[in-house]
């Protein structure tokens, strides 16, 4: 299906994959021994090198953060609300890095990758990867491109939490930290999920202990299922409402006048009647199962295992005692942080308890709580004031880069 | 151009101190101090236009409502803390006053003052409530619930064994003449104190 690209996208890109040959010790002390990352980038770099900005992408993210990658794609890239010229953050000045992550599933090396010393896949063998691997392994990228230092360092949810790694491990690789929707580490109820989700992988049959390629299939329910609990959790009790509240007027009597009764919470049914049996009877249900199937038609059950673990063992402040204004004490960047009113995943609270150590480790940094209906998926959504603030912050960036530029 | 408390602060901020504005607005005056005393700021502000604009001179802003508490700042984490003309504004300007002396090694408060001559006459000869170019507000939409007077303040101070480094009352020219030093309650338009504990 052909299509007309739009102006403010980044249009066609090619994705590319770069070999590493140097190990990388990751902090459970295993190796690996080589790799592949599978890279986009969009914009140009300029010659002083100092406009790059680096994207970290979340749990089920990939490298194709922006643009499409044939004329006949029908979604662009995961982020692309963002990332585009004039859009926040602007390719027309910045020179765009993204990266699908070790162990990822969208051609980086990870489990459905070729062990080198098996010959088979890799499946369960693959090693758990956490995000200071990551960090680690973004930060051989950059010196690949050439990069010195990120102009900025950008991402939500884990991906945020790769971003405060890199503020922490690499203090001088970077001037901005951009952290959106993120957590200082995972509260119980944030990895009870993870293990319902885990659960739902390895309880499939067709699982097989991770070996499920080799076995010729695929442990499909359980990756839908993991995916129907994360997605609940991504969204808001308001915005379900909104999204499967539309034919209210076919539930209740067009004549009431209350309020309470022009709502139905959310509760509309999927063909006009209750089925009085185990069908799906409610648009939320067949929503979950089809966000599930499409999502367990791109996405790896092991790297959603791996991907899960990252977000449980995340928590830099365990090398400072948990004392985590200690652990940002040699950041040299500035910091901005957004939340979400209605994320209940990562809620402003806990941001907040990132705000407040940056504040007791005297860094610079703004703070913004944006009101917004969508809970924690907000994101990636275009909510107005969080563009608005991202653009401005960012075109401040920007003006640095091109004042250092004009000085040097 | 400078809101007549705002020049005369500049001279009480040592350069390259550490400022926290509670209140800070549009972030007018934490980037004029940036400018000219090179200080490290944070602002707090709670409407999102000002935390846009702030954002735009590149000044750190918090988005935090200084009514629910400043317990998420360490003692004596800041050279410098700010309340300029948002003491009559905020639900408990006393509690506020003891949490700017705990936060900062010294303080600085500007607000209106009601006991200007001005108000004493709009209330004698009309019996209601001052509204004027400098309070356009009426009393029942105003954001300023805590109105106070020079000797207010003052009598605040004693109480509370606070130590009022500068007092500076100005005019709405911003100035303060012998007249002003002689009757600040009756002439003083603004007033702006240095304090600590």
């Amino acid at each position: 299906m052909p299509k007309t690209i739009p102006k403010d996208s980044v249009g066609i890109v090619t994705p590319q994959c770069l070999h590493f040959d140097e190990p990388l010790t990751l902090r459970s002390g295993k190796a690996i021994a080589s790799y592949d990352l599978m890279v986009e980038t969009y914009g140009t770099l300029n010659a002083a090198k100092s406009n790059a900005i680096l994207i970290c992408h979340a749990l089920s993210g990939d490298h194709h953060a922006a643009g499409y990658h044939t004329d006949a794609d029908g979604k662009p890239g995961w982020w692309d609300t963002c990332i585009g010229p004039g859009k926040p953050i602007d390719t027309s000045q910045f020179f765009v890095v993204c990266l699908n992550n070790l162990g990822g599933c969208a051609g980086s090396t990870g489990p459905t990758s070729l062990n080198p010393e098996t010959g088979t896949f890799y499946g369960p063998d693959f090693p758990v990867v956490t995000v200071r691997d990551w960090v680690n392994s973004q930060l051989r990228l950059m010196h690949r491109l050439g990069i010195a230092q990120w102009a900025a360092v950008i991402g939500g949810s884990l991906g945020g939490m790769q971003v405060m790694r890199w503020s922490i491990s690499y203090p001088e690789k970077m001037r901005h930290a951009i952290m959106i929707a993120v957590a200082p580490k995972l509260s119980a109820q944030n990895i009870a999920f993870n293990e319902v989700a885990r659960q739902s992988i390895t309880a499939d049959p067709n699982f097989h202990n991770g070996r499920y390629l080799e076995h010729g299939t695929y442990p499909k329910k359980g990756v839908m299922l993991a995916r129907m609990v994360g997605h609940i959790t991504y969204l808001s009790d308001s915005a379900m409402r909104e999204k499967f509240g539309k034919t209210v007027d076919d539930l209740t009597n067009p004549s009431a006048t209350s309020p309470s009764i022009k709502s139905n919470f959310g509760r509309d049914l999927r063909s006009g009647k209750l089925s009085f049996g185990l069908d799906t009877d409610f648009q939320v249900e067949s929503y979950l199962h089809y966000q599930g199937e499409r999502f367990s038609e791109r996405f790896d059950a092991n790297t959603y295992l791996l991907m899960t673990k990252a977000l449980d063992y995340f928590d830099p402040s365990v090398d400072y005692e948990g004392d985590l204004a200690r652990t940002f004490a040699n950041s040299n960047c500035r910091f901005l942080l957004i939340s979400f009113s209605s994320d209940w995943r990562f809620p402003p609270e806990r941001t907040r308890e990132i705000v407040d150590a940056l504040l007791e480790a005297r860094k610079p940094v703004s703070y913004l709580e944006i009101e917004a209906d969508q809970g924690h998926d907000a994101f990636l959504l275009p909510v107005p004031r969080y563009m608005e603030a991202l653009t401005t912050y960012l075109q401040r960036v920007s003006d640095e880069v091109n004042s250092q530029g004009a000085k040097s | 151009m400078m809101r007549p408390d705002l020049d005369i602060i500049q001279h009480w901020i040592a350069p390259g101190s550490r400022v926290l504005d509670l209140g800070c607005g549009d972030g007018g005056l934490l980037e004029y101090l940036k400018n000219t005393r090179q200080i490290s700021e944070i602002g707090l502000e709670i409407d999102a236009n000002n935390i846009q604009k702030c954002l735009s001179k590149g000044v750190n802003v918090i988005e935090q409502n200084l009514n629910k508490g400043l317990q998420n700042f360490g003692d004596k984490s800041f050279d410098t803390v700010l309340l300029t003309q948002t003491l009559q504004a905020v639900n408990y300007p006393d509690v506020v006053i003891d949490e700017m002396l705990r936060i900062g090694r010294n303080c600085i408060v500007t607000f209106p003052n009601f006991g200007n001559w001005r108000s004493r006459l709009y209330l004698l000869r009309k019996g209601r409530m001052p509204v004027s170019k400098f309070m356009p507000y009426q009393w029942y939409d105003t954001p300023n619930i805590h109105f106070c007077t020079v000797r207010d303040f003052d009598v605040l101070c004693r109480e509370k064994g606070i130590k009022v480094i500068t007092r500076t009352v100005v005019d709405h020219l911003h100035q303060g003449n012998w007249y002003i030093k002689l009757w600040p309650n009756l002439l003083g338009e603004t007033a702006i104190y240095h304090i600590s504990r």
